[in-house]
């Protein structure tokens, strides 16, 4: 129970003066994804049926490398923050809700690196 | 996490019903929310039958009849029973309204008639709105200026500056759309809600006001602000036809602004 007053509680600790940053970053690579995404689409549906050599000569083309690594990034940063806002609005217990925050942050980021580390290989490596 | 479901003791039950006089032509049934704290009893839903011969044509014109004629301990807020005051917003067929603004021939089949969501019950029709109230003082509703105001005149704005507060200032403040919005279910207790946000945008957009950046200072935040996910539930349901989640995205479009 709390005696605190109601605008005592409702200033609390006062504006955290940030959230545009989440703002304005979930927007743009909702932006960015419109045409990566459309990228991506033709791109598979034209590759159907490649055999790996093929696709790798694909991928090796310079401009083919950026813009998957750019999906790759736009991919989880936009998944990221948006796990982050669900959890925001539905996790009330603290401890959960910062363990949770970080988890997503961690997980985007492993994930994200992985798959461009990936990318990265058979561009470079191969087999 | 998140309550979706009412506690034990919240869930409503099956209440009284108040059949109409006899000879009643044209009856329709009111079921109406009654809660007492007093008796430590669960909620309950009773349920009475008016004759609309014999009634006005508005929900609160039934509201008065109920407490009036059938059972005077039906509590609700009620005052200038032309929706400028903004005290009998409730939960009228699933929507929150005014009910001296929502006509009683609207509603198909049984009209029901619950206190406005997810807010404290005090009484019947009557929440508990001391946390709205306090969200409301927390943005400093008036105006703050560092230019001393003109003794003998007032603070001049042009017709183009006085406009901008269109869709604003007509806002009575009756929370309909504060309770209607799913985001201040959830965090209600850090998320301002769509009218208290739309105040903050009255003062943020006018011209007169010195203090647009500390307001903004003051709003930019994961909780206060952006918990507003453009649901436009509030949009929908506001009696006065306003556009909360508008004023609310042109605070946002402020604070990115100021970042370019």
């Amino acid at each position: 129970m709390s005696l605190r007053s109601p605008l005592g509680r409702v200033r609390g600790l006062g504006s955290a003066k940030q959230g545009v940053s989440h703002f304005l970053w979930q927007r743009l690579t909702a932006v960015a994804l419109v045409p990566l995404a459309i990228w991506f689409v033709i791109s598979v549906v034209s590759l159907a049926g490649a055999d790996y050599s093929h696709f790798r000569t694909w991928l090796s083309w310079p401009g083919n490398t950026t813009l998957m690594i750019l999906l790759i990034f736009a991919v989880f940063r936009h998944a990221q923050l948006g796990v982050q806002v669900v959890v925001e609005d539905y996790v009330h217990d603290a401890g959960l809700k910062l363990v949770s925050l970080i988890a997503v942050k961690f997980i985007a980021l492993f994930f994200g690196v992985f798959a461009a580390v990936s990318v990265l290989r058979v561009v470079f490596v191969g087999g | 996490m998140v309550e979706f479901a009412l506690p034990a003791n919240s869930t409503v039950q099956p209440g009284k019903s108040h059949p109409a006089a006899p000879g009643a032509k044209r009856v329709k049934t009111f079921q109406i929310y009654r809660y007492d704290p007093d008796t430590g009893a669960n909620p309950r839903l009773d349920s009475f039958d008016i004759d609309l011969d014999d009634c006005g044509p508005m929900v609160l014109d039934a509201l008065l009849k109920v407490k009036n004629e059938i059972d005077s301990t039906l509590t609700f807020r009620r005052s200038c029973r032309e929706g400028i005051c903004g005290s009998c917003a409730m939960n009228i067929d699933g929507a929150n309204t005014l009910a001296c603004l929502k006509p009683i021939a609207d509603i198909k089949g049984p009209v029901k008639i619950y206190p406005l969501p997810h807010l404290p019950v005090v009484k019947d029709l009557v929440p508990d709105l001391s946390v709205p109230y306090a969200q409301l003082a927390s943005i400093k509703p008036w105006m703050q200026t560092q230019t001393p105001q003109p003794p003998d005149r007032e603070v001049l704005q042009s017709p183009e500056e006085r406009a901008k507060l269109d869709g604003l200032w007509e806002c009575i403040l009756c929370f309909c759309c504060q309770t209607s919005c799913p985001s201040y279910w959830w965090n209600g207790d850090r998320y301002l809600g769509p009218a208290v946000l739309l105040q903050a945008a009255r003062w943020i957009h006018d011209s007169r006001d010195e203090f647009t950046g500390e307001r903004l200072d003051a709003l930019e935040d994961p909780f206060r602000l952006y918990r507003c996910h453009t649901i436009m539930n509030c949009t929908s349901t506001c009696p006065k036809g306003l556009n909360p989640a508008k004023a609310i995205g042109s605070i946002k479009e402020k604070i990115a602004e100021r970042q370019f």
